[in-house]
């Protein structure tokens, strides 16, 4: 659920990383983070275990700009991808406004990744959205790893509908913008929609 | 989408930040903020240069969801009210109209019963304005500008 503000001229929109364990959530967070400038963003929160696997959530706060005299700013989020999670999981998703969906290409997580995507799909449901209305990207993650699944077989899995999907390598950055500017034009395109209703 | 989008128009943020800044004073807090249960800030009043506004909103608003899912766990409604004691500063979080969350940060120069009574007033005010608020949104009419927004408006956004 987006936020205008008129008198701060200001619209802010939720963005959800979701995806299983370690499929490189907060490290796209991260990159984004050392790759903005100073003055569009603000400070990288990281609720982790000592072994810094997430907890609760990441959060990064990023503006982009302006839209006729309105900053526009994305709050993005991370969810704790690991299972027994899944009540956190829940929570981060309630007025979300785009999903990126960050699944790892490695052969011994694709089960990981349908698990995951079903997953999101219940708890959406739960939140009272539909998969197939919220805005949504994939992002085909660690492609540069030996042991990786072919794009195809991934697509054919992963993205039975043809939503917007990028191959990426988060840790050097590969495709990291590129998913969230899809899914931040999905968005601001769904504003328009309500905005027009 | 099954929430109703939150608007703030002028009117409303201008007697949502009377009440906020009254607050400052007739508790003695340091900072005042109030912020939707997403986690965006609506409003902050006291000494806001000394601290991150936005990553507090989120953290507030994460906290109020976690309790909030302990809350259903325990078949609670919600727990409208949460206090943190710090060594030298303290925060007061209170849940308004199921809505939004009104923090309330202050330090030894007052009390958490003084906080608690002032919050209690501060809470009933701000309701109702939220209420009044919401149902303005849902009249016809209330169109977001955003509906005329062009591809290139959006494209200009990314071309950096």
């Amino acid at each position: 659920m987006s936020f205008i503000n008129y008198m701060a001229r200001e619209i802010n929109c939720k963005i959800v990383y979701y995806g299983p364990g370690l499929c490189g959530k907060t490290t796209n967070l991260q990159f984004i983070y050392e790759r903005t400038n100073p003055d569009a963003k603000g400070k990288m929160i990281s609720l982790a275990t000592e072994t810094e696997r997430t907890l609760f959530f990441d959060f990064l706060p990023l503006s982009l700009g302006e839209i006729r005299g309105f900053k526009t700013r994305f709050h993005l989020y991370t969810v704790p991808g690991q299972v027994f999670y899944d009540a956190s999981r829940k929570l981060i998703l309630k007025g979300v406004d785009g999903v990126i969906f960050v699944a790892d290409s490695q052969m011994e997580r694709l089960e990981a990744n349908l698990e995951s995507m079903d997953n999101l799909r219940d708890n959406l449901a739960e939140q009272g959205y539909d998969i197939e209305k919220v805005p949504f990207v994939i992002q085909y993650n660690k492609r540069d790893l030996p042991n990786v699944v072919p794009l195809d077989e991934l697509r054919a899995e992963l993205n039975p509908r043809g939503v917007p999907d990028f191959e990426a390598n988060a840790r050097d950055g590969t495709g990291v913008f590129e998913t969230l500017k899809a899914v931040s034009k999905l968005v601001l395109n769904e504003l328009r929609k309500s905005g027009a209703g | 989408m099954v929430n109703p989008q939150m608007v703030m128009y002028e009117e409303e943020f201008t007697q949502i930040q009377t009440v906020v800044d009254r607050l400052v004073k007739e508790a003695n807090a340091k900072v005042v903020f109030i912020v939707d249960k997403n986690g965006q800030l609506i409003a902050a009043s006291g000494d806001v240069e000394e601290i991150d506004t936005t990553s507090l909103a989120s953290l507030t608003a994460g906290n109020i969801a976690a309790t909030g899912g302990i809350a259903k766990l325990l078949r609670e409604n919600e727990f409208a009210t949460q206090f943190h004691e710090g060594e030298n500063q303290n925060i007061h979080i209170q849940l308004v109209g199921n809505r939004v969350i009104l923090v309330v940060i202050f330090d030894t120069k007052s009390s958490l019963g003084l906080v608690r009574l002032r919050v209690r007033k501060a809470t009933e005010e701000l309701s109702k304005i939220f209420e009044d608020l919401v149902n303005k949104v849902q009249e016809p009419g209330a169109a977001s500008p955003f509906g005329e927004i062009t591809d290139d408006d959006i494209d200009s956004l990314f071309n950096d």
